[in-house]
């Protein structure tokens, strides 16, 4: 880099004081961030990437310390600046958007009142001229009828809203240096496509510079120009995005990108990292990474490497460049069992879940969220079926009904060929344990006052399986075996386990009923990347092994691609696509499929189909929109599409409910594409 | 022949039943490690366990009170001589074991209103002696009996005997902090009690250590000097304060702990059912708790007593003594309270069963077709239990205050039973006189005050060890 970086970080180390322990969560990292250019620090939970980007702004917690180093801002010492002096530094020079927009808006002032204080108290703009440019921003960020939303609250906003505000915000005090902590983490994926763009679209205008700190190698690759990888607390590797993605050099790197779905393919076993982040109290005499590296040698666990090369293009292993290839015990893998046809396992005929919307002295209903309103699915044994969408579209609810968690409003299930929806008290207890759930998040789904081996009794119990407490221990054991943790873990509470053994165990509950289908529910959202590859890899495994079948709820398409035969995409209680998951997710066929397959940042940019970007966001279910669900989003809605639902045809070998979908000689197809339009935000 | 008929009060009985059962508890955490680890966090706590040693002694003096016996009346020679093989005969008068280890103090008593560590009583009154009859202070009873002259020797007799208080005192706190030692390692127990009493170690066992001490020592002081004087003086009718200050520690101790056993099964069972079945039934008990919350609970609980009143009146026969009539009041006390005062942990509970029934191991629970009252009580009611623990010991200090608000207002507890309320109702009247006699006011204030002041703090390190929301959490 030939001019002075904008901001250049030497040694940075940050001490966090817990609990009397001082934990170096940050020790000594370097960076320097060019004008104009995205930084992406990349790393896992835990890793110190959060810790560095307060530590930058100087708004540390209470328990944290920058404990060396230096941080110049175009030259300057941010940190031996006096307190005082920070605040006008803050929100002009530098700004920080953080990952929960619900959050970070104060809920009792306007929207309007909120950016307009930054202008006041940052450019000392006079009220009238601040409210002027509060709409320009506002206008800028891409959020329609600026005039009216000043006035609004913030809970009158959606998520991605929310954010476009928070954006809004940042940019009041027109910052050189923008920090975004995992800005599009909490949103969907196609308000996240909205919100990158964004992003990208207001960098270059306004030649700003922006760390965008992330856990996502999609969003990096998508992203940024220049990206250093954290872990434990250190820069392991850092170079140009398209450098470090396509030819890592540091093992954790390597391994990271080798535990990705999209990277791995479906056929293939991903590589997962062994292990957890080490503890940070300063007890690690070696590379921190060598207890989960595949490419450990003796001198790795006593000698410290040091960094290697520039600053911003270089690598903290003495090795990298002399590693052989991923070791082939980690690749090889059980070929997916041959799908002959069988008759479905479960079965859901025009199945409905309203939620009923009461107002008034005497709870009158009023109206339904029809969470689920109308779908139809079916499960073969021992195959993976995906329901895919964003949040809110009813894909939870459908789960849930599978395992009765719920009532129907309408339509009917059936499991084996036999009634399923309709059984009731001890005939549905009974039949309890063919069908169980996993639930998305490992901390919330296991009761933190009961033992491993009681949690996975509770259902042994209740639905009799095992004869006697003994033989119910020893299952306890097998169950443990097969989810890989030890027999040693059955006296121990959750707490002691990470989130990646939670979901293990989360897992061995449902199997201990012996069930032939389960739930999963998002079961690696809440996970980090490499954590996931483990939990997918378990998953595939017992399908193997056990022959069960999974529904598998997820947002998240690589996941699905790896885990699934067969994909049903659901958008506002319907499915608008259902076919093989091959076919589905290469050759999308309904808009919306398409939309959100190219909404995913992927790590391959090759493969980045042309983005689709969404306009709005997925419309109220108390409310949904007349005609077709999708027609106020799609790009090529017509006067027919604003009429009527359209009806499900096969085409190109999966169903879809499009309009668009035309009857040429014997088999439908999809109607020419017209020329996309324009986004509009 | 006993020499006393032992006799079980209701409350002495609850009073025991609680104590069992909170050995019952202990003996069921120590064996628990998650369970444990916070109370060891109590434990690790200076506040906590200086207040835990002061409320410690508050419980063994009120625990000694509730040990009543009738001691057996000296056989009457005429009785004795007609019927040889005669029952004892019982006192109607019931006495406590405390009352036997203040002998004489309760029945030292003056004919009326004495300072603190007076010799003199505080009114004048007509006196014939040799030199004819003259109006002034007389000489105590028993305040300062021993000394020949009283009107010189007192303040060095004072200092004498709080000087070989206080060491005596102190000793004693030694030789209990050695006792325990020795039960606890009998091997190491002289390095331990230099430990507990330096410091070097374990810091919150040195805070109560020390506290013991000063317990001991000061008491060592008051019994000292009690043994000569009223210490804090004597009431209207010439009984000794500090004798009745002692006394209302039980009726405090007991408003404060048996309340909350009336509240608990109303509180925890209502509030859990309300937040996990919803629909008529959460309408129902929410219907409930509101009307009880928006009838003022001063007038209920005065309606209550009254009540209670005209019934014991009405029925003299029920009770054998005046003691046990005083007692049934302070039972049916507790029992109006308790009723009054469940809505709060109610609310509580049913806004944190509302959470956690959406949970995810509720939810999975379900699907395994547990019973509903077996995830109430395996999944929700352990997750619950810190919140009414919490609530439990923030309530007693409140129980306690309440009690002397309304044994002021004339609604609380027997006017023949000694409280902490009922001292401070007569010193209404006796704030009024002039000269002021304020002693048994003063007196009332400062035990009350620490005594409620050791139970809100440990309520506090009870709070700070198992409330989710205070702990530290790790960071990014």
């Amino acid at each position: 880099m030939s001019q002075q970086p904008l901001l250049s970080v030497r040694d940075l180390a940050v001490d966090l004081h817990l609990a009397g322990r001082a934990l170096r969560v940050v020790s000594g990292i370097d960076l320097d961030i060019g004008r104009g250019e995205t930084f992406a620090l990349l790393g896992e939970s835990g890793c110190g990437k959060s810790m560095t980007a307060l530590a930058l702004m100087r708004l540390l917690p209470d328990v944290g310390a920058i404990a060396g180093g230096h941080v110049r801002l175009d030259g300057e010492d941010i940190l031996a600046r006096p307190e005082a002096l920070m605040r006008e530094l803050r929100g002009q020079r530098m700004a920080m958007i953080f990952q929960e927009p619900m959050l970070s808006l104060n809920p009792v002032m306007t929207i309007g009142s909120q950016i307009g204080e930054v202008l006041t108290e940052h450019l000392g703009l006079s009220e009238g001229a601040a409210a002027v440019r509060t709409i320009e921003l506002l206008q800028s960020v891409g959020i329609a009828d600026p005039v009216r939303r000043i006035n609004e609250y913030p809970f009158q906003l959606s998520g991605g809203m929310k954010q476009r505000v928070m954006i809004a915000m940042a940019l009041a005090g027109e910052p050189e240096l923008l920090i975004a902590d995992e800005p599009t983490t909490a949103l969907d994926v196609t308000i996240q496509a909205q919100v990158l763009d964004l992003l990208k679209r207001l960098q270059a205008e306004r030649g700003m510079s922006l760390l965008l700190i992330t856990h996502d190698l999609g969003v990096v690759a998508n992203m940024a120009h220049h990206v250093a990888v954290m872990y434990a607390g250190q820069v392991v590797e850092s170079g140009t995005s398209a450098q470090v993605l396509h030819h890592p050099r540091h093992p954790y790197t390597r391994l990271l990108l080798n535990a990705l779905p999209e990277v791995t393919g479906p056929n293939q076993r991903l590589a997962t990292i062994p292990g957890q982040v080490p503890p940070l109290d300063g007890g690690i005499a070696g590379c921190r990474f060598a207890p989960r590296c595949s490419w450990v040698q003796d001198a790795c666990h006593s000698q410290a490497p040091e960094w290697s090369g520039a600053s911003r293009d270089g690598i903290r292993c003495p090795h990298a460049d002399t590693l052989p290839p991923l070791p082939e015990a980690l690749r090889s893998m059980n070929p997916a069992a041959s799908g002959t046809p069988q008759p479905p396992l479960l079965q859901l005929q025009d199945v409905r879940v309203h939620f009923p919307i009461r107002a008034g002295l005497l709870r009158r209903q009023v109206g339904a969220v029809k969470a689920v309103d109308g779908v139809s699915l079916s499960i073969p044994p021992g195959r993976t079926l995906a329901l895919v969408g964003e949040s809110g579209c009813g894909k939870t609810t459908v789960g849930k009904a599978i395992v009765r968690l719920n009532t129907l409003t309408g339509g009917d299930i059936s499991f084996q060929g036999r009634d399923w929806s309709g059984l009731q008290g001890e005939a549905l207890r009974a039949r309890r344990n063919q069908v169980q759930i996993v639930f998305q998040d490992p901390y919330a789904s296991l009761d933190p006052r009961m033992r491993v081996a009681d949690i996975l009794m509770e259902g042994m119990t209740a639905l009799g399986v095992g004869n006697s407490p003994a033989d119910r221990l020893k299952r306890v054991d097998r169950l443990l075996d097969q989810v890989g943790l030890p027999s040693a873990a059955r006296w121990r509470f959750p707490h002691e386990f990470s989130g990646g053994q939670r979901q293990r165990i989360a897992i061995a509950r449902a199997l201990a009923v012996e069930p032939r289908l389960i739930v999963c529910d998002e079961p690696t959202s809440a996970l980090d990347v490499s954590v996931q590859a483990q939990i997918l890899n378990l998953l595939k495994d017992l399908q193997d092994e056990l022959g069960v079948a999974y529904l598998l709820i997820s947002h998240n398409l690589s996941v699905v691609e790896y885990l699934a035969h067969e994909v049903a995409v659901m958008y506002l209680g319907r499915i608008v696509e259902q076919g093989e998951a091959k076919l589905v997710l290469k050759r999308p066929q309904h808009p919306y499929t398409q939309a959100l397959l190219s909404a995913i940042p992927r790590v391959d940019i090759a493969r980045q189909p042309q983005r689709i970007v969404l306009a709005g966001e997925l419309p109220s279910p108390a409310d949904p929109p007349e005609g077709c669900h999708f027609n106020p989003r799609c790009s090529y809605a017509d006067r027919t599409c604003r009429q009527a639902y359209p009806g499900s045809v096969i085409a190109d070998g999966r169903a879809v409910s499009c309009h668009h979908m035309v009857l040429t000689g014997g088999a439908y197809v999809a109607a020419p594409v017209k020329p996309a339009l324009a986004p509009d935000n | 022949m006993l020499p006393f008929k032992p006799a079980l009060l209701w409350t002495d009985l609850l009073m025991f039943v609680l104590v069992l059962a909170l050995l019952a508890v202990t003996w069921h955490i120590r064996r628990r490690e998650h369970l444990a680890a916070p109370w060891r966090k109590v434990a690790m706590s200076r506040a906590g366990m200086a207040s835990a040693t002061l409320l410690a002694l508050f419980a063994g003096i009120g625990l000694l009170d509730s040990l009543h016996y009738r001691p057996a009346l000296p056989d009457e020679p005429v009785a004795a001589a007609s019927k040889a093989a005669a029952e004892t005969r019982y006192a109607v008068e019931l006495r406590s074991v405390l009352d036997l280890l203040l002998d004489p103090l309760p029945s030292q008593v003056e004919t009326t209103y004495s300072a603190p560590l007076a010799t003199r009583a505080f009114n004048k009154t007509v006196i014939e002696g040799d030199e004819g009859t003259q109006r002034d202070y007389p000489r105590l009873r028993y305040g300062g009996a021993h000394l020949a002259d009283d009107r010189g020797g007192v303040a060095a007799d004072v200092a004498g005997r709080a000087l070989s208080g206080a060491l005596g005192g102190l000793a004693a706190g030694l030789g209990a902090l050695a006792l325990l030692a020795l039960l606890l390692s009998p091997r190491r127990a002289l390095e331990r009690v230099l430990a507990w009493v330096t410091g070097n170690g374990h810091d919150a066992v040195h805070w109560a250590a020390w506290t013991l001490l000063g317990v001991t020592t000061l008491g060592g002081v008051l019994a000292a000097l009690a043994s000569g004087y009223h210490v804090f003086g004597t009431d209207k009718v010439g009984q000794d304060v500090l004798y009745q200050i002692l006394k209302s520690i039980r009726t405090a101790l007991v408003i404060g702990t048996l309340t909350t056993l009336v509240t608990l099964p109303f509180g925890v069972v209502l509030g859990i059912a309300a937040g996990y079945f919803r629909g008529w039934i959460d309408d129902l008990i929410q219907y409930l708790y509101t009307t009880l919350n928006s009838i003022p609970g001063v007038l209920l609980i005065a309606a209550a007593v009254l009540m209670t009143q005209v019934y014991m009146d009405t029925h003299p026969e029920s009770f054998e003594t005046v003691t046990a009539r005083a007692d049934f009041r302070l039972l049916f006390l507790c029992l109006i309270l308790g009723i009054t005062s469940w809505t709060g942990l109610a609310r509580l509970l049913r806004g944190e069963t509302l959470k956690l029934r959406e949970l995810e191991y509720v939810q999975a629970a379900q699907a395994f077709g547990v019973s509903s009252w077996s995830i109430l009580g395996r999944h929700i009611l352990p997750n619950v239990m810190h919140i009414v623990l919490i609530a439990l010991v923030m309530d007693f200090s409140g129980l306690v205050l309440a009690e002397a608000v309304l044994s002021y207002v004339g609604v609380g507890v027997d006017p023949s039973m000694i409280s902490f309320g009922t001292m401070i109702n007569s010193a209404r009247l006796e704030m009024a006189r002039e000269p002021m006699v304020w002693w048994a006011l003063a007196a009332a204030f400062v035990f009350m005050f620490v005594l409620v002041l050791a139970a809100n703090l440990f309520a506090d390190a009870v709070r700070d060890a198992l409330d989710p929301r205070t702990r530290v959490r790790g960071v990014a």
